[in-house]
């Protein structure tokens, strides 16, 4: 919920999509909770006359809460910055949990690429490393807002590869999809260099958005980090947002440059 | 015969112990007045926690300020000291334990491998209901057997903040062990982190507390020594996995600090002796997660008690003692100098360290940490299979049957090996030598039923010379008929293994069929990381980084018991066991199932079982099972030693027998406690 009410964000677009978001969040929270209760009592305490009493000699199905900024940054080419975010947050079992995504951008007081997504998140059968996530994601920032259904995975890739591809729809036949992968290259046990690729797609263009069809923008970066511990983080690197096809067209009308390559400054931190 | 500690050493032991003790304990105001009384990292001071003698007992489970590092923390003790107070019992006398709970939370103590009703085994939930904040629970132990244990909380993560200490039981009759001098050696791990921050750092980020990964640098280092390729190839082959080689502990000395009866490295705990006295350690691994490789350079040590029970004296250079396992080990340093007892954590992040000296303040140059191990393919159980297809490894849905685990074992092709994964199918080497017909070239898969036949009868014929007449005498005023029908009917638990008692025999065993396992289906899936492909025994093997380090380690085949079984009946059925688990979720369980999504295991009181345990993960895993023996098929036949705890190595395959004589519920679980909270624990149901 922090990400939905922590930053600037004109407030008066706000109240629709704080109730869908508190609807949804409200839904996903009850799934969670109802699965929990299903898996936390063990068969061993209903099957067994011997019971001495209702608590578990275990609790292997707590719930756990983490937030981590992967991005918490500053990028400036000298003359131009803005300020960048891109985080995550679950809370849950190990089999269900409620999944939070957070990014964006502020320049000037304006907010771009604001995505925020909600999602139930569950790992999918058979596969060691993957979740399944769906849920939500608005698209709240400066510009007009869009909520669209979310559908996706998130997990590792054999050789560590962070991979996290999503696919989103909204009425009007709108699809949309996103890509983003990280890795951790190990220089030392502490100095970690990260490159970091996101690439969006989408199926019809929404000019009201600056967004046109097909790949419209990718952000890519590396990143080289120092973990004091592994929560407290502070890194330099280079990183580079860029639109693409009929997307760089509306950028251009609206004078904006369609590649931003940027020194950047910032903590990875988390929870 | 045990004596106390000298007079001098226990006069200057005790001054410093009380200072420690009751400052601290003695409640609130005193306690902060001398927050700094406790040993300071850096401080050449030493205790050790006190020995409480006699058959009553109370204790009180209190929050404890201790500072082992630089910081102030709050510890869970018992009566003020961690870790808690020995407890000395003595055989045939009735313990009664009065524990008191002034915590904010639920508290319990487990006794550790004590044989006792299940009523009184202290965990909540399974033998009662717990010890809640301001209650005493009266705990009534009649004392059947002796040896060294200890006790622990078995509630969440106590035992990790403090709530555990040794327990020492006199033999009722005199100690056929030799000694002139004794100490308990309690290793433990300590944190300055809450545990429950430790667990969900765990969960976040599994490797959260390695820090001797692989990193560009090692790439480097690795290209010098094997040539590229070869470098390439097993990064990839490791990565394909999605697992680290260097994963070799999960909470490490990145913050852990190891203790030896409570004191720091620095804190020096000191033990004295009189050159030419045999010293007796009575080392227990009371860590949560901690494996100790323990050694005292220049002074060979000879283990004569496993778990509690006596084995054949071996002598050894170093052993590795899991959690929750318990070694006596005789010295007898000769010079007038001081020795170092070096016990490194398993993945040489840091050790705890203790001194054995003629006079205070001696001490001896510790060691150098060794390499840090690595694991290897063998330990994937990909052993000998190099190149092979991942993908089927991903999909084996392997059956617990030996129809499926033999023929994989015939694989690793020598002929030692294919003898020792029979040995874990039948009573073990001695009844194998014994039985030439038994042909060791034989396809093992193909002939299950006759080979179970086989161990029958030579089972039963090790089981014959023990009805002889005079071990009948020698059991003097015991009623032999009367503890022997006892002992069929289930109703009296078997005793301990001593000279004087006697086997119950496996009669009219000789044309039972063992029962086939149901098999275990089992999958890759967010439970299950893999199925071990080649899975072995391979209790000669010391273990990851002991292996071929030019001292004489102890390995579980070198343990042989001194007295025989007591129930030589064969067991009547099997029950295998996947070690399963994903270290990357930080999820563990067995059969690919943690405690919340499994049924318990039933047992029927009075039978015999034979468990199969086959560690899927790339983990050791010492596991526990409360109530009864574990008797570990080592090859000794009639001698196989009595354990409580059994350390499974990756892509091991071990068996025990369990004499399911004791009614209850008992708990079933890995004794790393953050693998136990993740769920790889069961019920085992007597009944």
């Amino acid at each position: 919920m922090i990400f939905f009410t922590s930053f600037n964000t004109p407030s008066r677009r706000l109240p629709v999509l704080h109730l869908s978001m508190v609807v949804a969040i409200g839904l996903l929270s009850c799934l969670v909770a109802r699965v929990s209760a299903q898996t936390a009592t063990p068969p061993s305490a209903q099957t067994t006359a011997l019971q001495t009493t209702a608590n578990p000699p275990l609790m292997d199905n707590k719930v756990f809460v983490h937030v981590l900024f992967d991005q918490f940054e500053g990028r400036t080419n000298g003359s131009d910055s803005e300020f960048r975010w891109d985080g995550q947050a679950w809370a849950g079992t190990d089999m269900n949990k409620l999944w939070l995504k957070s990014e964006g951008f502020v320049n000037d007081g304006e907010m771009s690429d604001g995505d925020h997504e909600a999602l139930y998140d569950r790992p999918i059968p058979r596969m060691r490393y993957f979740d399944a996530q769906a849920g939500i994601r608005a698209d709240l920032d400066s510009g007009p807002k869009r909520v669209w259904g979310a559908v996706g995975i998130e997990g590792l890739a054999p050789h560590f590869f962070q991979l996290e591809p999503t696919f989103y729809f909204r009425d009007g036949g709108h699809l949309a999809a996103r890509v983003s992968g990280s890795y951790d290259l190990l220089l030392t046990q502490r100095l970690v260099a990260q490159p970091e690729l996101e690439m969006n797609f989408y199926s019809k263009q929404d000019p009201e958005r600056g967004i046109g069809t097909g790949l419209s923008d990718v952000d890519t970066g590396i990143r080289l980090r120092y973990e004091f511990s592994r929560k407290f983080a502070p890194y330099v690197g280079f990183a580079c947002d860029g639109t693409f096809g009929s997307t760089a067209t509306f950028a251009r009308q609206s004078g904006e440059s369609v590649a931003n390559p940027r020194f950047v400054f910032g903590v990875r931190l988390w929870y | 015969m045990y004596k106390e500690k000298t007079t001098e050493s226990t006069h200057s032991l005790s001054l410093t112990r009380r200072r420690f003790v009751q400052g601290l304990a003695a409640g609130g105001a005193i306690a902060a007045l001398n927050w700094g009384a406790r040993p300071l990292f850096g401080e050449v001071s030493h205790h050790a926690p006190d020995t409480l003698t006699g058959n009553h007992f109370d204790l009180t489970i209190d929050y404890l300020p201790v500072n082992f590092t630089g910081k102030h923390r709050i510890a869970t003790a018992v009566n003020g000291s961690v870790p808690g107070p020995t407890l000395r019992w003595r055989e045939g006398e009735t313990a009664t334990l009065a524990v008191t709970n002034r915590l904010k939370e639920t508290t319990s103590i487990h006794w550790h491998a004590i044989r006792l009703p299940s009523g009184m085994d202290g965990v909540p939930g399974l033998s009662f209901p717990g010890i809640k904040p301001n209650e005493t629970f009266v705990y009534q132990i009649p004392v059947v057997q002796s040896g060294t244990y200890w006790y622990h909380s078995h509630s969440r993560f106590q035992e990790q903040t403090g709530v555990a200490g040794a327990i020492v039981i006199e033999p009722r009759d005199k100690d056929l062990i030799t000694f002139d001098r004794e100490y308990v050696v309690m290793l433990t791990d300590w944190t300055d982190t809450n545990p429950e921050t430790v667990f969900s750092n765990l969960k976040e980020q599994s490797d959260y507390y390695n820090y001797h990964q692989r990193t560009t640098g090692t790439f480097f280092s690795d290209v010098k020594k094997m040539g590229l390729k070869p470098t390439i190839s097993n990064r990839m082959m490791w990565g394909r996995m999605n697992m680290s080689p260097t994963d070799i502990a999960d909470v490490t000395g990145a913050t852990y600090t190891y203790l030896m009866n409570g004191n720091t490295p620095h804190g020096n705990w000191t033990g004295l002796f009189q050159p030419g006295e045999k010293v007796r350690l009575r080392f227990v691994n009371a860590s949560a997660m901690t494996f100790f490789d323990v050694r005292v350079p220049s002074l060979p040590m000879t283990v004569v008690q496993a778990d509690g029970n006596d084995v054949e004296p071996v002598t050894v250079d170093e052993f590795r003692i899991s959690p929750a396992e318990t070694y006596d080990v005789i010295v007898q340093p000769y010079e007038n100098a001081a020795y170092t007892i070096f016990a490194q954590s398993e993945d040489r992040s840091g050790y705890a360290r203790g001194t054995l000296a003629p006079s205070e303040g001696m001490v001896a140059e510790i060691p150098q940490m060794d390499p840090q191990p690595m694991r290897t393919m063998a330990d994937m159980g990909m052993g000998g299979m190099a190149g092979m297809n991942m993908a089927g490894m991903n999909m084996a849905g392997i059956d617990g049957m030996k129809a499926k685990d033999m023929p994989a074992m015939s694989k690793s092709g020598t002929t030692q090996d294919g003898m020792k994964g029979m040995a874990g199918m039948d009573m073990g080497n001695s009844s194998m030598h014994s039985m030439p017909a038994m042909d060791k070239g034989k396809s093992p898969g193909a002939d299950q039923q006759s080979m179970a036949g086989m161990d029958m009868s030579s089972s039963s014929k090790e089981a014959m010379p023990g009805m002889n007449k005079t071990d009948m005498a020698a059991t003097g005023k015991h009623s032999m008929a009367g503890m022997l029908m006892g002992n069929a009917a289930g109703t009296i638990p078997f005793p301990q293994p001593r000279p004087n008692t006697m086997p119950l025999p496996g009669a009219g065993a000789i044309d039972v069929k063992l029962t086939p396992s149901s098999p275990v289906h089992m999958r890759v899936g967010p439970q299950v990381v893999g199925v071990a492909m080649n899975t072995s025994e391979r209790l000669d093997d010391p273990g990851n980084g002991l292996k071929g380090n030019g001292r004489r380690v102890l390995t579980y085949a070198d343990l042989r018991a001194r007295y025989r079984g007591v129930d030589a009946r064969p067991p009547s059925r099997e029950i295998v066991l996947h070690l399963s688990g994903n270290m990357e979720r930080f999820i563990w369980g067995f059969n690919g199932k943690k405690f919340s999504d499994a049924e318990p295991i039933e047992l029927k009181l009075g039978e015999r079982v034979r468990f199969v345990l086959i560690n899927d993960t790339m983990m050791e895993h010492p596991i526990h099972l409360h109530g009864v023996w574990s008797e570990l098929e080592n090859g000794q036949g009639a001698f196989n030693p009595y354990k409580h705890t059994i350390t499974v190595k990756p892509a091991e395959r071990v068996s025990y027998l369990v004499s399911a004589d004791t009614p209850g519920r008992w708990a079933y679980h890995c004794h790393l406690l953050y693998h136990m909270e993740a769920g790889m624990f069961r019920t085992v149901v007597i009944s």
